[in-house]
């Protein structure tokens, strides 16, 4: 038995790799700079001198051939876990994901399965330019065929990349890069709760915030905010984008009464909308408030110097948590 | 093809390197052993194929056709570049700015795209060609608006005709085709001249843009600074062709091979593509041969995947100590001239050091300002609600 260590999410991802690397043969690891540099942010680190160049593949630089190839090897049994380099240049893959990825498993009537796990670092607040900084996700979540997921914490990154993995559909692997270095404990011998299912944070009785990704670190420091004001804030990591565990958020509504949704995606057509709409569906004789949302504003990626204001930040979603409880 | 000056491969018969035996039409032996009706060759390709090695000037007798004046000016703004580059990173390491992408040992490839245009003419760069769009007119400072993390792209382009710095490798090239085809209906005589690196002319858009190009026989040139790597990744992991210019070939047009750190040699081909374009003769693809010298930028670690000997080998083969050489060696500078011009670098790099100091005020209500030609009704309550949230914060 190994116990549990203290390691940052990128490189929680990079074990989580090496761990699928070396349990299963078909597993490849494919993008731009993956091998030799070990990725841009280093998550890839050492695989490619440990597994070899045919297994840690650095590619051509084409993001439409990246995800064209991985599904032709997925068609013989691989499993690709390919990368895209950042949020805002997934787009050349687009058609390939959507109009193949997305929809062979059902066009052969489920003969073929596609494993191909897409790993997109994405979000903002790293003081990048453009196309640095996006929060995609909408996007792909709203394409039947594909799975999205999250992690905010190192576990997660760990658990959440070997169940992707293993995962026969399509997998959209969004990496909370400004939380790449954030720390924390991870065990490999734990038995993890399901990849779709929600975490609750942090329990409170109040109001649920519901987030995912980057934005849980910044709800969890909002709670502890209100908690100084006397307010009980539940927070919950939804963890899946697509699937939405809708059971577990209900309960903690059900409980708390009151949800605030909470992204760095633009808030129009966002996550948070379809949230609100079920949840309002599934709670709406519980609920004390209108579901609120917070997120980012309906425009491009601002230059750094102005994505603080941009990107929700405590005050914002204090701010929603105020009116929803004034309500 | 005269403007293919040197002499191309195909005027000395058939490249070697064809691993198949030369092909003679097998003879028919009865009816319908013939090729497919219509079938004809569209075009000839071998006078398409770019040369068998690098084109030069510098250190060859042609040199000696070039207008010395040229070739000061050529060496002027390589010193200005280089010396820009330098104190751009040294900006990343105080922080003023987010990143810097230097062009160092690409120097010759810079200045002779921008000296190549006329004024009607159209860059379009990419995030590594800052260097190019001062040499083309726009202000040093401006020209760095992007990278200082301030707005996107900082000056107008409609101005000195130089589209946006363009990061998403490649998009800008069929942007490039659209704005020449553009020329061609209007009837004027612009041309666009678009940069990619080697890495980019794997991405689908830079064989979209060539295909147009060539099917719409478009008045564009499209120079790949072809420097060895993309990030860390080099050239023979990008591609099997026996070079990028060869890529011209079975797209219909010229391919056009060049050293990319001989600033004169750069400077003629693009010319003379150029003027082929301008002159309704469409399209040409250049490669130049280049290095970067520095990590792809302030934030990478290129120790991790290229050896300290082959960066030795290109700064041996330095765009500027080159075209130094050349300079002295005819007596077309002198040492005050020498001065003037390492004087007015220093004056270039002292004017960035002092405007990047101060720190750019943006006015954070300007993000909704130009998402459409005319704000809705949407943006308005959300830039109500930044408000909001920003009179509260001065509250606090
Ligand atoms: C579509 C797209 N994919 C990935 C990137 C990330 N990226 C930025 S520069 C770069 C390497 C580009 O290499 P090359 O085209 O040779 O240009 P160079 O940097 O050498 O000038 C990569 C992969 C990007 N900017 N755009
Ligand atoms: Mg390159």
């Amino acid at each position: 038995m190994t116990s549990p260590k203290t390691m940052t999410i990128a490189k929680a991802i990079n074990e989580s790799l090496r761990t699928s690397l070396e349990t299963d043969p078909k597993v490849l690891v494919m993008g731009e700079d993956v091998g030799k540099l070990g990725g841009v942010f280093r998550v890839t680190d050492g695989l490619q001198k440990d597994f070899g160049e045919e297994r840690v593949i650095d590619t051509p630089l084409a993001e439409s051939g990246i995800v064209g190839t991985a599904i032709g090897l997925a068609l013989r049994g691989y499993r690709p876990v390919v990368e895209i380099q950042f949020d805002g240049f997934v787009f050349p893959a687009y058609d390939q994901i959507v109009t193949q990825l997305a929809k062979m498993h059902a066009r052969a009537l489920g003969k073929v399965k596609l494993p191909v796990v897409i790993r997109i670092p994405y979000g903002g607040g790293i003081g990048a330019v453009e196309h640095h900084s996006e929060s995609p996700e909408a996007l792909f979540a709203h394409v039947p065929g594909l799975k999205v997921v999250s992690p905010a914490t190192p576990s997660d990154a760990y658990w959440m990349m070997r169940q992707a993995t293993e995962c026969d559909d399509p997998v959209i692997f969004f990496e909370p890069k400004r939380r790449y270095w954030d720390k924390g404990e991870v065990d490999t011998a734990a038995v993890p709760a399901p990849l779709h299912r929600a975490r609750i944070a942090r329990e409170g009785t109040d109001l649920t915030l519901a987030a995912y990704g980057p934005m849980v670190k910044t709800c969890l420091e909002a709670a502890a905010a209100a908690e100084e004001e006397g307010h009980s804030l539940e927070v919950l990591d939804l963890r899946s984008m697509s699937p939405i565990d809708f059971d577990t958020l209900q309960a903690s509504v059900e409980k708390t009464r009151r949800l605030v949704v909470v992204h760095e995606a633009p808030v129009f057509l966002g996550t948070g909308a379809e949230v609100a709409a079920r949840i309002t569906e599934r709670c709406f004789y519980h609920l004390e408030a209108p579901v609120l949302r917070v997120g980012g504003f309906h425009a491009p990626y601002p230059p750094a110097r102005l994505e603080e204001d941009y990107l929700p930040n405590l005050d914002r979603v204090l701010d929603a948590v105020d009116r929803a409880l004034a309500f | 093809m005269a403007h293919l000056s040197p002499p191309s491969p195909a005027a000395a018969g058939p490249a070697k390197r064809s691993a198949r035996p030369a092909k003679t039409p097998p003879e028919a032996t009865g009816p319908g052993h013939t090729p497919p009706p219509g079938w004809h060759p569209r075009i000839d390709p071998a006078p398409l194929l770019p040369e068998p090695e690098p084109y030069r000037l510098l250190g060859t007798p042609a040199a000696r056709d070039v207008d010395p004046a040229l070739l000061r000016r050529l060496y002027e703004e390589l010193v200005r570049g280089r010396r820009y580059n330098r104190q751009a990173t040294a900006l990343t390491q105080q922080g003023r700015l987010a990143v810097y992408p230097s062009s160092t040992g690409q120097e010759a490839c810079q200045v002779a795209a921008a000296l190549a245009l006329r004024p009607q003419d159209w860059l379009f760069p990419s995030y590594r060609d800052t260097l190019a769009v001062v040499a083309r007119g726009v202000d040093p400072v401006q020209a760095l608006t992007l990278l200082r993390g301030d707005w996107h792209t900082g000056y107008d382009p409609r101005a000195r005709h130089v589209a946006p710095l363009c990061t998403p490798l490649a998009t800008q090239l069929p942007h490039a085709v659209g704005l020449a085809h553009a020329a061609r209906l209007a009837g004027d005589d612009t041309v666009a001249l678009a940069l990619v690196g080697d890495g980019g002319t794997s991405e689908g858009d830079f064989h979209e843009a060539l295909n147009f190009a060539a099917v719409w026989h478009a008045p564009v040139v499209f120079l790949i600074q072809n420097n060895g790597f993309a990030i860390s990744v080099p050239l023979e992991k990008q591609t099997a062709a026996p070079s990028l210019a060869h890529k011209a070939v079975g797209y219909g047009m010229p391919g056009r091979l060049v050293d990319g750190n001989d600033a004169p040699a750069v400077h003629q081909v693009l010319s003379e593509a150029i003027e082929r374009a301008r002159t309704g003769g469409g399209p040409t693809l250049v490669e130049a041969v280049t290095y970067r010298i520095d990590a792809h930028t302030n934030a990478d670690d290129a120790t991790r995947y290229r050896d300290a000997v082959q960066v030795d080998q290109w700064r041996a083969h330095d765009p500027i100590d080159l075209l130094e050489r050349e300079l002295r060696d005819r007596d077309l500078i002198d040492d005050a001239e020498l001065k003037a011009v390492a004087e007015s670098a220093e004056a270039l790099a002292a004017r960035l050091r002092e405007e990047m100091n101060a720190d750019p005020v943006l006015d954070p209500m300007e993000l909704f300002d130009h998402v459409y030609a005319e704000q809705t009704a949407q943006l308005r309550e959300q830039a109500a609600q930044l408000r909001a949230e920003l009179d509260a914060e001065e509250d606090r």
